[in-house]
């Protein structure tokens, strides 16, 4: 940067892309299929918005081929809304990767929502200017995602069930391992770098710093309040919310109180508040009843 | 006895300048509440979505705090979402603002975030070293009213200004290693 001179500009650098998810943190990224929706998710204070065929409840409910939204809804809701817009590619599309960057769209999530292109690469996400995130299980999963360029990571928890169980799993996994991560020596990490099937170099940064070198939110399963606010607790420091907000019977109300939720996560009367008449959260499924071929958390290699 | 800046942590980076406050010496508290602004001596309203912020201003009833709060007297520093909260107008959009600084500006002026950047400034108040500043989806300060000094240009347009106890920035001096910006404001308070 020192080199830089003073009329000289850098777009795209990682320090920009890192820095929109930095601007995203402590708030809440909804998904939307259309305009009206993205309205309704900015009024009841979203930091963003995902935007997507069709939310993971009706992908589950529906089967067929998940693919990235059509980019006249997405343009019609980049028009809607003044916060950051969203989309997602189906893992390893480099296609509807450059198509999402030709739209200008905020972020790209390379997403196992999705049905998968490429069920053996991901995409190469440092060749792009518009910033990446990625759904992982675990620290090894976010290493290689972090490798590829991914400027944020969201832990992926099973979308569209309701249920938290897998998002708790995940987060806990990433966590724990950075933990043990911090205590390991340095002679080791080279053999826990290849257990992990992660970079080196991030293993070791990781190991020196005791955090993800970008941030880590969480995705799959928040259908309440509490539920926003038990991912903060547990360390995410954002949340993305998926049919959790438009599969309930009052969006805009239930919207507004987990974007509420995920500022008070500390206080729990502030947080009795915030849940009470909501009406009736999504019905869900319970994550132990899907066999392991409805599982979408499995994608990503 | 060391100095206590309050970060606005509704939503945003406000963890970021908390360590950069921390790195110039001043002890940190989140501000979530009315009775949190008690315990600070200055003020940082952090980069992030300003209509979410603003919506949860008023929602949780902290606009009037604020602006009693900023008649003390006390500093106040914002980035970014911060600058257009602090901003007398907003162009274009509905958004309540505090109004404590004499600025127009346009909501993610240079586009979206592909158009977000990095560059070096020209801040004379901090030295001749050029300060590294970081944009993102950044406002463009569109009309600065007789009261306000401007303390940085980029391309002409100001991108750090004050009035008073009152100083905006629209770039991101917490995400980057140079702390001057920060050393400054804690000179203030």
């Amino acid at each position: 940067m020192e080199n830089l001179a003073v009329t000289e500009e850098r777009k795209a650098s990682w320090l920009t892309k890192i820095g929109l998810a930095e601007m995203l943190k402590g708030g809440v990224i909804m998904d939307v299929v259309n305009a009206e929706q993205a309205r309704i998710a900015e009024e009841a204070g979203a930091s963003a918005v995902m935007a997507l065929e069709r939310v993971p409840a009706d992908i589950r409910a529906q089967g067929g081929v998940a693919r990235m939204s059509d980019p006249l809804l997405i343009k019609e809701i980049q028009d809607a809304v003044s916060i950051p817009v969203m989309a997602k590619c189906r893992i390893g599309h480099l296609a509807e990767a450059q198509i999402l960057e030709a739209l200008a769209v905020d972020f790209i999530d390379e997403s196992e929502v999705l049905t998968p292109a490429d069920d053996q690469y991901h995409v190469y996400k440092h060749d792009f200017k518009v910033p990446f995130v990625c759904g992982c299980r675990n620290l090894g999963e976010a290493l290689r995602r972090i490798g590829e360029g991914a400027a944020m990571i969201r832990t992926k928890g099973e979308a569209g069930t309701g249920d938290i169980v897998e998002a708790v799993r995940h987060l806990r996994s990433v966590t724990g391992e950075i933990r043990r991560l911090r205590e390991t020596p340095y002679e080791e990490l080279m053999t826990v770098a290849k257990d992990l099937g992660a970079p080196f170099d991030l293993v070791l940064e990781v190991a020196k710093t005791g955090k993800l070198p970008v941030p880590n939110f969480s995705a799959g399963g928040v259908a309440t309040p509490a539920d926003a606010a038990l991912m903060r607790l547990l360390g995410a420091e954002a949340v993305f919310v998926g049919s959790g907000i438009f599969k309930s019977n009052n969006p805009a109300k239930r919207a507004k109180a987990i974007v509420e939720a995920v500022t008070y996560y500390q206080d729990p009367h502030k947080l009795a508040e915030i849940s009470m008449g909501l009406g009736e959260a999504m019905s869900g499924i319970s994550s132990v009843t899907l066999t392991e071929g409805q599982r979408l958390a499995g994608r990503g290699w | 006895m060391g100095k206590t800046i309050g970060v606005l942590a509704l939503q945003g980076d406000y963890f970021k300048h908390a360590v950069a406050a921390q790195k110039v010496g001043a002890q940190t508290v989140e501000v979530r509440e009315k009775a949190d602004l008690g315990k600070v001596d200055g003020l940082i309203i952090p980069g992030g979505e300003s209509g979410v912020m603003s919506k949860l201003l008023v929602r949780d009833g902290l606009l009037e705090p604020l602006k009693k709060f900023a008649a003390t007297g006390k500093p106040i520093f914002g980035t970014c979402a911060g600058a257009i909260l602090l901003s007398a107008d907003i162009e274009r959009y509905e958004q309540t603002s505090l109004g404590l600084l004499d600025i127009q500006v346009k909501r993610n002026g240079y586009g979206r975030q592909i158009e977000s950047f990095e560059t070096t400034l020209t801040v004379p108040v901090l030295g001749d070293n050029p300060v590294w500043a970081v944009f993102i989806r950044a406002p463009v300060i569109t009309r600065v009213g007789e009261g306000v000094e401007v303390m940085a240009t980029h391309k002409g347009v100001p991108v750090l200004v004050r009035q008073g106890s009152v100083m905006a920035a629209t770039f991101h001096p917490e995400l980057t290693e140079d702390s001057r910006v920060h050393e400054y404001f804690l000179a203030q308070v």
